[in-house]
């Protein structure tokens, strides 16, 4: 006991004051690791970019604060593996037949509720200032992916129309094209598929319309020329290849609502407590995983942006 | 077709090849090429499996109508393998299900089978199943005697229904393929029917209950 504390007491004195290294330098030297590590996550950042699908490059990205730091799903599994009904039901089918997706011309009508309504050109939306949003997205069918986004929040959008105070909620009408959509010659859903938001959730900075993937143009299976995204609800609820957004005062009836309703409901906020009917929610498989052992987290994970917008609202009657 | 004890074993050893290369494709894929069963290759291997019990089932159901229509009696050598190997990839695709789904969490597992209809009627095709592969051997079929053991496995029937079922209730929302097995499931349960009743009606005309018991000891099954 003595012998280690004489042992204690000696050691400051094993070390020179000339071994001790001056604040300016060590803070120099710390600066220059933060540089370094900065730079490995950018250059891991530039490495997911660099495996895109060869689609032409947005330039000028802004990087979003809303980004989340978990590694991005591969490019071939974020594009092979769609939910997009109007190209058949089979995860595969999107990737196999949505080439054939007329994406120009293009225009997104804003209309209804609003002092200005418009049509905008792709053209014209693709010119406004877009961010990377790196999102993790959640499947009803309990499966999720992270996401690299590149799109502009839809408020900035919305406010060009100028909602007025009729506007209590936002529809979104997707491409509905028999021609090239082979899925749509079967009623498995109701055709053009619709789908909507609260304006309070439309305007949330969190929802975006992307135009991008992995920094390039979104392929069309991902829903191209231009989507919704809203993070903290299931996949679903981010319709593809939009047309038309109507600012509305009744809550719209969406296609999976019209479809089977005591499955899918209005809100679809991601939760773990309220189980699909048919299935568990409480946990998910991160695609290309083998075992479903994530725990989901309420409204994927985004509930310290999101959660007051439900304040007072039973999540398991309105889910 | 002359079957020859040689060509029997060729052809069982065939059919036995055929019939496990789904599940050593899958198995191979799993531990060395996963990227050959794409993003999701659990949710691809649990649906496999099931759809290879599934197909394997209706094959075996489909032995009695075929013989009868092309009077290849040698089919029937099979039926004993094929239904085995519907056994063998109902075992799987519920041990792929318990693994991959929900990591052998029993409490989970027991809610889904208790909860959700499609699980239900997918785990009780599960267990009708076990008694059928267990008196699968010549000395069970001995120790019950043919009559029981017949009885026992006209269990199949609703088996098979079940399980259609199962795989219907679990689609989301397009029902052509859970379609497809069940109007081939119609069609081979409804060639029995046809047979029962062409059977009893001229077992009927002959006036001799003995004829169409021994009819329907010659189709059991």
């Amino acid at each position: 006991m003595d012998r280690e504390n004489i042992v204690l007491i000696k050691r400051p004195n094993d070390c020179l004051p000339s071994e001790i290294t001056p604040e300016p330098i060590y803070r120099r030297r710390r600066a220059l690791l933060q540089a370094a590590a900065a730079g490995a996550i950018l250059g891991a950042a530039r490495a997911a970019h660099a495996e895109g699908g060869g689609l032409p490059k947005l330039p000028n990205l802004a990087r979003s604060r809303f980004s989340t730091p978990e590694k991005p799903t591969e490019y071939k599994h974020v594009t092979r593996y769609n939910n997009f009904y109007e190209f058949g039901t089979d995860k595969t089918d999107p990737y196999q037949f949505a080439g054939r997706l007329k994406t120009r011309p293009w225009t997104v009508v804003v209309e209804g509720e609003c002092a200005r309504p418009r049509t905008f050109g792709i053209e014209e939306l693709l010119k406004l200032p877009l961010e990377e949003r790196v999102y993790r997205l959640r499947c009803v069918e309990a499966w999720s992916m992270v996401v690299p986004w590149v799109g502009f929040e839809l408020n900035a959008l919305l406010k060009q129309v100028e909602p007025n105070g009729n506007a209590r909620f936002v529809e979104f009408i997707t491409a509905l094209q028999p021609d090239t959509m082979p899925g749509v010659r079967l009623p498995v859903l109701e055709w053009p598929y619709v789908e909507g938001l609260r304006i309070d959730e439309a305007m949330h900075p969190l929802t975006i319309l992307a135009v991008g993937l992995y920094g390039e143009v979104l392929p069309n299976q991902n829903g191209a020329p231009v989507r919704l995204v809203v993070p903290w609800k299931y996949g679903f609820k981010s319709g593809k290849s939009i047309v038309r957004i109507r600012l509305v005062g009744k809550q719209p009836l969406t296609a999976w609502e019209k479809a089977a309703p005591h499955e899918y409901g209005f809100y679809s906020n991601v939760n773990p407590d309220v189980d699909h009917p048919r299935w568990s929610q409480k946990r998910e498989r991160r695609i290309p995983e083998f075992f479903a052992r994530r725990e989901t987290v309420i409204f994927n994970g985004y509930g310290d942006q999101v959660a007051r917008l439900y304040a007072g609202m039973d999540l398991k009657k309105f889910f | 077709m002359q079957s020859t004890p040689g060509r029997i074993g060729a052809l069982k050893a065939l059919v036995f090849l055929a019939a496990l290369y789904p599940f050593g494709r899958l198995a191979a894929s799993a531990v060395w090429f996963p990227e050959l069963l794409g993003a999701n290759p659990a949710e691809y291997i649990t649906r496999s499996l099931g759809d290879w019990c599934l197909r394997l089932l209706l094959i075996t159901l489909a032995v009695t109508p075929l013989r009868r229509i092309t009077g290849w009696n040698w089919l029937l050598r099979l039926r004993r393998m094929l239904g085995l190997f519907a056994f063998f990839y109902a075992v799987v695709h519920f041990a792929s299900y318990i693994a991959f789904d929900h990591v052998f969490d029993v409490v989970e597992i027991l809610k889904d089978v208790v909860k959700r209809p499609f699980i239900t009627v997918g785990f009780t095709a599960l267990l009708l199943i076990v008694p059928l592969a267990a008196t699968s051997t010549n000395a069970m079929v001995r120790r019950l005697g043919a009559r029981n053991w017949r009885a026992l496995h006209r269990l199949v029937y609703p088996i098979a229904i079940l399980g259609v079922l199962h795989f219907w209730w679990m689609v989301k929302r397009d029902v052509t393929e859970p379609a497809i097995y069940a109007a081939l499931l119609a069609a081979l349960l409804g060639h029995r029917v046809f047979h029962a009743w062409r059977d009893a009606r001229s077992g009927r005309a002959a006036a001799s209950p003995r004829t169409s018991a021994a009819a329907a000891a010659r189709d059991g099954g």
